[in-house]
């Protein structure tokens, strides 16, 4: 080809190429990530936990375009962060709630933590944690029954049927006893034969998503180590210091800890850009959880340490930086006048 | 094997496959061609023009001195005759003032050229002043002048002189087949520069990527004791000097700071062969070794060429292109310099030619940040490149500044890893000559 006329040539700053990871990609990792948890409280929950899943999920893209349509913005929801966001939401609601419930979920996420905050990247708290927090605060009633596992299990098996609606959580604040979990118990815990919100169940498929986010690097092992590190340590120190006992490896695989640590405190937006910063953040959900749980009024505290941890991530990011390379530390004036 | 590198980086794929085999071709530029001399072609004060026109000028005659000491004079690449000294286009973009030849096809060379001299009986001073004379500036691309690099203050004691054959930008391939053409020459250049500084310790440091370039270098630095070879990690930005210097020596460059401050003289593989050259062939600085690649390129390769040779009248040359190129780049694809234009010449510093097909070429529109923070991941520097670049969109350079935003060393990780393809190099680039205009103000 001549090239005395070449035309069509781009000229532009450097780089000239680009690596392929996209937001979408990220986004679409998550929900990959996310599936076995969500099929598993399918196979749990039955077929009313499906349906809630495809009702916020939808919901939470209709509304995204809805209102970028509005608002004539260009439309983001190719972006998948909207799915996403419906996905965490439903997963973070129990199956026997009403149709409806995941419909205003999913607008309080999108519409009024997400989109009026400007968008993917401006909200400042994770919006499928806002929307579950403004469900449990209006209709505690819905988001507070825990139905029973298909196979008929809620909490521990230990206790006496006494303790009516529970998930393990719930029991072990209802008591003043020590409740010593058995084999059956944690192998119950671990498949999700367990009460509580359709998603967090099962610790093994949440381990195995929080696993498939690692090894694509979507995700890195600072905030579900130190978070879920944490929460191991102080229900141990706790549980030294008295007037409490919990088992602590029992404690990590309860709740809603598998699913905050790798899938809802890892938000990017929600959470802060250094290493160092993520540590100090997940070190902090980890010290709310485990206090909000043993001595706070509600059996669980995952969504809201992490809501509250949400809050600080500007502060963080604003102090804690990397170490920059050759870097020297300034001489101090005092050596300056010597 | 211990691999040596540096904290963060990213890694690009290498597109190295196209060229890397293929032996360097030497391509003469015909009788009648023009060949233009930018007189700026390095780092420094503009060179001064020797001749005007209608000289005559020999193959290796000074046809521009030094503009002063932080400067480098050019010479002939052709005989012929002096046409013009204009401003003409260049790689850059801009019109440069230039010294055009018109070739006679004779490549009659002036006297003296190619006097053989055997380096050690030479002192220090000659050395540096026949590197001086010679025109050779850094051919890794910054174009600094080597003989200042070579004679950094009598306070910085120097003990480290480190061969850069990184090569750590795709595509690239010209170090690694000079590595394996012209070992033997190579180490001869190494013994030089490290006996300028005596007691220093010679490294050739080479990314893991090119085993057959290691194997060859180890082999021909066997019999000198004070010579290692480093097996670099494969990671972009491995060649950045700093960076270079940490992976050999695990020394940091402090901000501001040159690479003699740590003891250090880092020079490209091109570069210490150009001094091989001139030190022991009393040969000036005359041609520059280019890879032309990339997946628009119909037969990619690597050629020595001499300099002022018109880019298009090579791309025609040796095949031209597969199909309509969608960019043209001088350089790598992570700092090169897109080309609007072919009819540019080859300087001292051009290091590669680069035709991507449109697909390849296509970037992709840039959406919202989601801070996901991978660019403070990979930023080698240990930079926040999206707080930094963030102050440079409101404009406040007095916080671009603080947060050592002139730190940054534009290599273009962020831009190259951000999900969201931002233009965040581009930005940074732009802002940081706007800040240094800023403080200059105040």
């Amino acid at each position: 080809m001549d090239n005395n006329n070449l035309q069509n040539l781009t000229v532009s700053a450097t780089p000239h190429i680009r690596s392929n990871i996209s937001t979408q990609g990220i986004m679409r990792d998550v929900l990959i990530a996310l599936a076995p948890a969500a099929v598993m409280g399918v196979v749990l929950f039955g077929l009313q936990a499906a349906l809630i899943i495809v009702i916020s999920v939808c919901s939470s893209v209709f509304f995204e375009a809805i209102y970028q349509k509005l608002a004539k913005k260009p439309s983001t929801i190719g972006d998948l962060s909207a799915a996403v966001t419906g996905l965490l939401l439903a997963m973070n609601l129990p199956a026997t709630v009403p149709f409806w419930v995941p419909i205003v979920g999913s607008f309080v996420a999108v519409i009024i933590a997400k989109q009026l905050f400007g968008g993917i990247g401006f909200n400042f708290v994770n919006p499928a944690l806002a929307g579950r927090a403004f469900l449990m605060a209006s209709y505690p009633n819905q988001m507070m029954n825990y139905p029973q596992t298909t196979y008929g299990v809620k909490g521990i098996a230990t206790t006496i049927d006494a303790i009516a609606s529970a998930t393990p959580l719930q029991q072990l604040k209802q008591t003043t006893e020590a409740l010593i979990p058995t084999s059956q118990d944690y192998i119950n815990a671990l498949v999700g034969n367990v009460g509580g919100v359709l998603g967090e169940t099962c610790a093994v498929a949440l381990i195995l998503g929080g696993l498939y986010l690692l090894a694509r690097k979507v995700i890195s092992w600072h905030i579900p180590v130190c978070y879920i590190g944490t929460v191991f340590v102080l229900t141990f120190v706790f549980n030294m210091l008295g007037g409490t006992y919990r088992v602590p490896v029992y404690e990590l695989l309860c709740g809603g800890l598998m699913l905050g640590a790798f899938f809802m405190a890892t938000d990017y937006t929600t959470s802060p850009m250094t290493d160092k910063g993520k540590i100090i953040f997940a070190i902090g959900c980890g010290l709310l959880t485990t206090i909000i749980r043993l001595y706070g009024g509600y059996p669980e505290g995952v969504s809201y340490s992490i809501l509250i941890m949400n809050l600080t991530v500007p502060l963080i990011d604003r102090f804690v930086k990397q170490r920059k390379f050759g870097y020297v530390k300034p001489v101090k004036k005092k050596e300056e006048a010597k | 094997m211990n691999l040596h590198s540096f904290k963060r980086g990213v890694h690009p794929p290498d597109g190295k496959a196209y060229s890397n085999s293929q032996p360097i071709k030497v391509v003469m530029p015909p009788e009648g061609a023009e060949l233009v001399f930018p007189l700026s072609q390095h780092i420094g004060a503009p060179a001064a023009a020797l001749v005007k026109k209608g000289d005559e000028v020999l193959v290796g005659q000074k046809i521009a001195e030094a503009g002063g000491f932080v400067s480098s004079p050019i010479f002939a690449s052709v005989s012929g005759t002096v046409k013009a000294v204009e401003p003409r286009l260049t790689i850059g973009g801009g019109k440069v003032n230039s010294i055009v030849i018109v070739n006679d096809g004779k490549y009659s060379e002036i006297e003296g050229l190619g006097k053989q001299t055997d380096y050690k009986s030479l002192s220090k001073e000659q050395i540096i002043e026949k590197v001086k004379e010679a025109g050779i500036v850094g051919l890794g691309g910054a174009g600094f002048p080597t003989h200042v690099k070579l004679n950094p203050p009598p306070d910085n004691k120097i003990d480290s002189i480190i061969i850069n054959a990184a090569e750590c930008e795709p595509y690239l391939t010209t170090d690694h087949r000079l590595l394996l053409e012209k070992t033997d020459r190579i180490i001869k250049g190494l013994e030089i520069i490290m006996s300028l500084h005596p007691g220093s310790k010679g490294y050739v440091a080479i990314e893991e990527n090119k085993p057959d370039a290691i194997e060859a270098v180890t082999k021909a630095a066997a019999s000198n004791s004070n010579i290692e070879v480093i097996v670099l990690k494969c990671k972009y930005p491995q060649g950045s000097e700093k960076h270079l210097i940490y992976a050999v020596t695990k020394r940091e460059v402090p901000s501001g700071a040159l690479p003699a401050a740590v003891g250090c003289i880092v020079d490209n593989v091109n570069t210490v062969l150009a001094i091989e050259r001139a030190v022991v062939k009393g040969r000036p600085l005359m041609h520059c070794v280019v890879t032309v690649s990339g997946d628009a390129v119909k037969n990619p390769g690597n050629y020595q060429v001499r300099l002022g040779t018109d880019l298009g009248w090579l791309l025609d040359e040796i095949g031209g292109f597969s199909e309509e190129p969608g960019k043209l780049i001088a350089g790598g694809p992570m700092m090169g310099t897109a080309l609007f234009d072919t009819h540019v010449p080859f300087q001292k510093t051009t290091s590669g030619i680069l035709a991507f097909t449109k697909k390849t070429a296509e970037i992709p529109p840039a959406s919202a940040c989601i801070r996901c923070g991978k660019c403070v991941d990979v930023c080698p520097m240990g930079l926040q490149p999206v707080e930094i670049v963030g102050d440079l969109n409101k404009k406040d350079y007095a916080a671009f500044i603080k947060h050592n935003g002139l730190d940054c060393i534009e290599c273009g990780s962020c831009s190259y890893t951000c999900p969201a393809k931002r233009h965040l190099a581009q930005t940074l680039r732009v802002g940081k000559r706007e800040a240094i205009a800023f403080s200059r103000k105040k």
